[in-house]
């Protein structure tokens, strides 16, 4: 039906080979604004249909990337969502090259100012801050801002006694910040530690891709790990893997499904069960004071 | 001496490894504890626990890349896999339980990326050691004594202090990675090794590490003395904190990296970053 070389479907790249600021491997291929085609399956879906299934196609089941506000839409209740630190954008620290640039057309191309957007939400009517991960943002690299922002959610949430549950994505570490990037995997981690210690619940939900310093960090510390189906989950990219061992990986490797199979992830949930699922976690875990009211 | 220069020393096979620091510091007291108690012992990472002072019995942990060809092979050239992080975090419970100071030597050019590591969650591993490190109730000084490559190496360095030798490099990525993703050109690595400042001149700048320590060239030299010294007393200045407020000091250590300082000069692109 349509040539394959125009419409070879891109494998995820990995931490070290994303060039950063590309499009979502995954996003929904346009032949024109009335359809959409599956990047798996390669079925033609009126877009109308795609939006109301929430970007799963109905055919095979493959779920393209969200946005960060269409996946916010996707879990908090009714305009319930009020968003932390909106305008907190990063600067170039290190003076690293093109990097003005580059954030300039990430923030451009996303409509978001980082990689990351954070706030407090009703789930099901338990009061819950949330956090999204935007990989239409320099694959939601882990800036300072981003490690920021997470760790200002984690700490607002310590103190107002309330669950978090964050949709983690990332390609990875922010080259252009170095050190900076990676000391963000620290910052964060002693913050949900804060929050873990306080006796408050932590949901992750991974998606699609997960990987790098984010796996080696907060995706990989909640109380209770969900994911989306198929996505890709490591810590190391599969590229890398492959370059580093000279074999090529079994298939489904660091797939959500494999990644549950060898007891790193509690449950893989589809994206029509998943506001469900959190809902009811959120309701197990709830104090009379985080119900609504 | 470039950044680059400084990458070529950190990785060349004539340095001290961490096996060396911890003979030179703690000579025969030096008791090594194996085995992450799951899974298995994962020999890129070092455990023991020596007597740093006739009253100060310290556990320390070194990532270890062999002191020559066959033990770098059985050591994995110090690229530890998911047992090696657990394992060191066995042995920092035990710190906290016995209230020994931990010290952690980091020489790596990162965690192990292969099948078995993802397999057993390299990720989860290393998550886990940060978010434990951060209120381990025991003083934590991690010292940089080679390549500190990326999240493997912050495994064994969230700590109330980080210290870093004049000549090792502490990154997010390696330089080589960094041109090759950014610039698709691998010419390009010195300039990638200055921009992204790896170098400990830099990281001091930048608030990333307290002290840079002169280098010991070998293992007779009288400086491990003097670096034994500085350690014993830092020990003591944070063993004299209370619990809270040593946890505090470690927590706001990294909470403020990168909002604490002002923009660097940038890079010239010049004779001086082209590769030699
Ligand atoms: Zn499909």
């Amino acid at each position: 039906m349509f040539n394959n070389d125009l419409f070879t479907f891109l494998k995820p790249k990995n931490e070290l080979e994303q060039s950063q600021g590309e499009a979502p491997v995954s996003s929904p291929e346009i032949p024109d604004t009335m359809w959409v085609k599956c990047p798996k399956c390669r079925a033609l879906i009126l877009t109308a249909d795609l939006e109301s299934n929430h970007k799963v196609c109905a055919k095979c089941g493959h779920h393209m990337r969200l946005s960060p506000r269409e996946r916010i839409s996707l879990l908090s209740d009714d305009q319930s969502f009020e968003e932390f630190d909106k305008d907190m954008v990063s600067s170039n620290i290190l003076s690293f090259p093109d990097y003005d640039l580059k954030l300039q057309s990430a923030r451009h191309k996303s409509g978001e100012n980082e990689s990351v957007v954070t706030g407090r939400c009703l789930i099901g009517g338990i009061n819950t801050v949330l956090g999204v991960m935007d990989p239409g943002f320099m694959m939601a690299s882990m800036g300072t801002v981003t490690g920021e922002k997470i760790t200002r959610a984690f700490e607002y949430a310590t103190e107002h006694s309330l669950p978090v549950v964050m949709c983690t994505a990332s390609g990875g570490a922010r080259m252009q910040e170095g050190i900076l990037s990676l000391m963000q995997m620290a910052k964060t981690s002693g913050a949900v530690k804060r929050h873990s210690d306080a006796g408050l619940l932590y949901i992750t939900v991974l998606t699609d891709p997960t990987t790098g310093g984010v796996t080696a960090s907060f995706a990989m510390e909640g109380d209770i790990i969900l994911s989306e189906p198929n996505a890709l989950i490591g810590f190391a990219g599969p590229r890398v893997i492959e370059q580093t061992i000279r074999q090529k990986l079994p298939k489904d490797f660091q797939t959500a499904e494999f990644v549950e199979q060898k007891g790193f992830i509690d449950a893989v949930v589809p994206r029509k069960e998943l506001k469900a699922a959190v809902a009811k976690l959120l309701k197990m875990h709830s104090t009379a004071a985080q119900r609504e009211g | 001496m470039s950044a680059f220069d400084k990458l070529t020393t950190a990785r060349s096979n004539n340095r001290l490894t961490s096996i060396d620091y911890i003979n030179a510091l703690f000579s025969d007291s030096f008791f090594e504890l194996h085995g992450d108690r799951r899974f298995g012992d994962d020999k890129a990472v070092v455990g023991g626990i020596g007597m740093l002072r006739d009253d100060m019995p310290v556990t320390v942990i070194g990532l270890e890349k062999g002191r020559d060809t066959k033990e770098r092979m059985e050591r994995n050239f110090g690229s530890a896999h998911p047992e090696g992080y657990r394992k060191a975090l066995r042995l920092m419970k035990q710190a906290e339980k016995f209230h020994r100071p931990v010290l952690c030597f980091v020489d790596t050019s990162g965690a192990f990326c292969g099948i078995g590591a993802e397999e057993r969650g390299q990720g989860q591993a290393i998550a886990e050691n940060l978010m434990e490190m951060m209120t381990l109730k025991t003083p934590i000084l991690s010292i940089l004594i080679g390549e500190g490559g990326s999240g493997g190496a912050l495994g064994l360095a969230v700590a109330n202090e980080v210290w870093m030798l004049e000549n090792a490099v502490y990154s997010v990525i390696s330089p080589e990675g960094c041109a090759s993703i950014l610039w698709k050109d691998s010419s390009k690595t010195a300039y990638a090794a200055e921009c992204l400042r790896i170098t400990a001149q830099d990281l001091f700048k930048l608030k990333v590490v307290e002290r840079v320590i002169r280098e010991p060239k070998s293992v007779e030299s009288k400086m491990f003395d003097s670096l034994r010294g500085l350690i014993a007393s830092t020990f003591d200045r944070y063993n004299d904190m209370s619990i809270d407020k040593l946890l505090d000091q470690r927590y706001n250590r990294f909470r403020v990296m990168g909002n604490n300082v002002t923009p660097l000069e940038p890079v010239v692109e010049d004779s001086n970053t082209a590769q030699t």
